[in-house]
């Protein structure tokens, strides 16, 4: 296990300095010239525009701005905002908790539905309830979240007037940030109704974030138990007698789970693409919000640190899906060292 | 190892491709969801090519005495305009006839793009191995690492947004798939007796690679093919919506979308339809797609 997770990790470097390069290349292979950008429609004179590029350290070559830039992301620093002029890991960070409880949010959502359903369409296999939760789970599959989540407001904040149409939290509420996490930060303030406005804020995102993950865990939770339902193990179980529930729940389904945990994790790509819609139907104030209105605002270097620690953030939780992977697949543990 | 096209690697009678064929329909005409994908596929396909037929109104053409006219059923609707119109009075079927249009197309070129490059790279990586697979396999990594939709978004803000530039980047976010789909095909074929004779004959490496290797290795690829037909009709339509993609007035169904959006509370319609094109089209093609997975790949088949 030990040399497993060495080997993980010494893929992993050379795969974040190639994600490092890709990233300073970005903001250098796009049209304009970064100073005059920043100087937007006032314009400069000649010697202000040198002083500047000398002062971001553009005149310099280009294997030195990567040195310095590399130097700056070991040091915790990824550059300023060109519109805030706040630290960018800063900025991120505090827009993280949003998208961090909605992703959260949404994989809870999916896992917990999406597992139940397909343990049960497995177990009654051919069914009317099979048959629709595998059709439902194809129209999940095949659904553009971003109309999907129009089509939510228009029911539950438009017609029945549920639901808020926009944002984290009611205006009425004002209470320190604790954890970041509105559910949480909202018990802990004591405030009646905060925590109610908080989860309806939280509902409808959830919905639409957790759509997809929803139906590929469903499909997967399915096909997985089938394969183990059909299993000598399985037959030997039900030959001894054991109560079926037990066989389901305790046998198969703990086997069937190793795909799914990592179909599971393999989702926090996807979440976080899907947060970049998600949060600008909601107007959720994350950091898929965050990184779509600065590539609006042609804000660079946000968009550049954006794009590195959201693929650290990807990869990371890749390999400790991974990980986990050895831990519950004793075949791996084993075999891989 | 019952894999329908490495039973027989190359086979060039023409009766042992009918039997192909033959065995192919039956297994994809027993999935039922498939065949039902597969003619409304063909009727969008129709639709498109036939747009100029069938549509009532040109796509842009505005009537002035008609904003946010309602659909035809509802208090108000009219039957000249049996969707409904928009904010500018433009007709919501003839947008979506030639919608159509723009949906296939993307779809086509992405992934024609993303198969092309892919195979080529991929079939490269494998063969060869050493350095220059180890050098590619990472820079899919990289590409990978990243979620494709955002990595999409900033591609085609260095591009500039438009159709062609969303198409030319989500190709490039999708042929990662292609290339390890590939390499990992042609590492399983390469070892094989068939392709060791070849060599041993004198076959040259580029025959080798695409003519005697690449034909057995297919079946993955087409079944990925389907499947990011859709992706990429999805994500065509997201960039749409976000205003990266298709610009106004292409009667995109994304951009449509986008347009739309403001008048959620006051006309249903006009975000209605244009998702439900959407939607109903990707299901379609992943319907399809399943049914071809089930036929092309034994292994792969649904329990």
């Amino acid at each position: 296990m030990f040399f497993y997770l060495l080997r993980r990790l010494g893929l992993l470097i050379p795969t974040f300095f190639g994600v490092t390069i890709a990233a300073f290349s970005f903001i250098r292979l796009l049209p304009g010239d970064p100073v005059l950008l920043m100087a937007g429609e006032r314009g400069l004179t000649p010697e202000r525009h040198a002083a500047l590029m000398r002062q971001f350290g553009f005149d310099r070559p280009l294997w030195q701005q990567f040195l310095d830039y590399v130097g700056g992301i070991l040091q915790g620093d990824l550059g300023n905002s060109l519109v805030t002029k706040n630290p960018v890991l800063q900025e991120f960070f505090a827009l993280f908790p949003a998208t961090l409880e909605l992703s959260l949010a949404a994989i809870v959502f999916a896992s917990v539905l999406g597992v139940t359903a397909g343990v049960i369409a497995a177990v009654r296999r051919g069914s009317w309830f099979d048959q629709t939760v595998m059709g439902t789970a194809l129209v999940g599959y095949s659904m553009p979240i971003f109309w999907w989540g129009l089509l939510l407001i228009i029911l539950f904040s438009g017609i029945l007037g549920w639901t808020p149409v926009s944002g984290r939290m009611s205006l009425m509420y004002f209470f320190p940030e604790v954890t970041g996490f509105m559910l949480i930060d909202s018990l802990l303030s004591g405030q009646d109704g905060a925590f109610i406005s908080a989860l309806s804020h939280l509902i409808l995102p959830t919905i639409v974030l957790g759509t997809i993950p929803l139906a590929v865990v469903a499909r997967q939770t399915r096909s997985a138990m089938l394969e183990v339902l059909g299993e000598d193990y399985v037959r030997t179980a039900r030959a001894k007698g054991l109560a079926p529930a037990r066989i389901i729940g305790i046998h198969a389904l703990r086997n069937a789970l190793v795909p799914v945990i990592t179909t599971i994790g393999l989702q926090v790509g996807v979440l976080l693409g899907g947060a970049i819609l998600t949060e600008t139907i909601f107007s959720w104030p994350g950091i898929g919000k965050w990184m779509v209105d600065s590539i609006f605002r042609r804000d660079y270097p946000a968009v550049q640190g954006g794009l590195l620690l959201i693929a650290a953030i990807v990869m990371t939780v890749n390999l400790l899906v991974d990980l986990l992977y050895g831990l519950v697949n004793p075949k791996i543990r084993h075999t891989g060292g | 190892m019952s894999d329908i096209t490495s039973a027989e690697p190359i086979d060039s009678r023409d009766a042992g491709r009918l039997a192909l064929l033959a065995e192919f329909w039956r297994y994809f005409s027993e999935n039922r969801g498939a065949v039902i994908g597969l003619c409304f596929f063909s009727l969008i396909v129709l639709l498109a090519v036939f747009a100029d037929l069938i549509a009532p109104y040109g796509p842009t053409e505005q009537f002035r005495d008609a904003f946010l006219a309602p659909p035809v059923w509802q208090e108000g609707g009219d039957w000249r305009f049996i969707l409904g119109t928009d904010a500018v009075g433009r007709d919501m079927l003839s947008r979506l006839i030639y919608g159509s249009r723009f949906s296939l197309f993307v779809g086509v070129i992405v992934v024609s793009l993303s198969l092309f490059v892919g195979i080529i790279i991929g079939m490269i990586a494998g063969y060869a191995g050493g350095w220059l697979d180890t050098a590619v396999m990472r820079v899919m990594d990289i590409i990978l690492a990243f979620p494709s939709l955002l990595l999409a978004l900033a591609l085609v803000a260095i591009l500039g947004p438009s159709l062609i530039n969303a198409m030319i980047a989500i190709a490039i976010v999708q042929q990662p798939h292609y290339v390890r789909l590939t390499r990992a095909a042609v590492m399983g074929e390469k070892s094989k007796d068939y392709v060791t004779a070849a060599r041993v004959a004198g076959v040259r490496p580029l025959r080798l690679m695409f003519i005697t290797i690449l034909p057995n290795c297919l079946s993955p690829l087409i079944v990925q093919a389907a499947l990011s037909f859709s992706t990429a009709i999805l994500d065509a339509a997201a960039l749409g919506f976000l205003g990266m993609g298709a610009q106004p007035p292409t009667p995109e169904w994304g951009t449509m979308l986008a347009e739309a959006r403001e008048f959620i509370l006051r006309a249903w319609w006009v975000v209605t339809f244009p998702g439900v094109a959407i939607l109903l089209t990707v299901l379609a093609i992943n319907l399809m797609g399943d049914g071809l997975r089930d036929a092309l790949d034994p292994k792969l088949r649904r329990s």
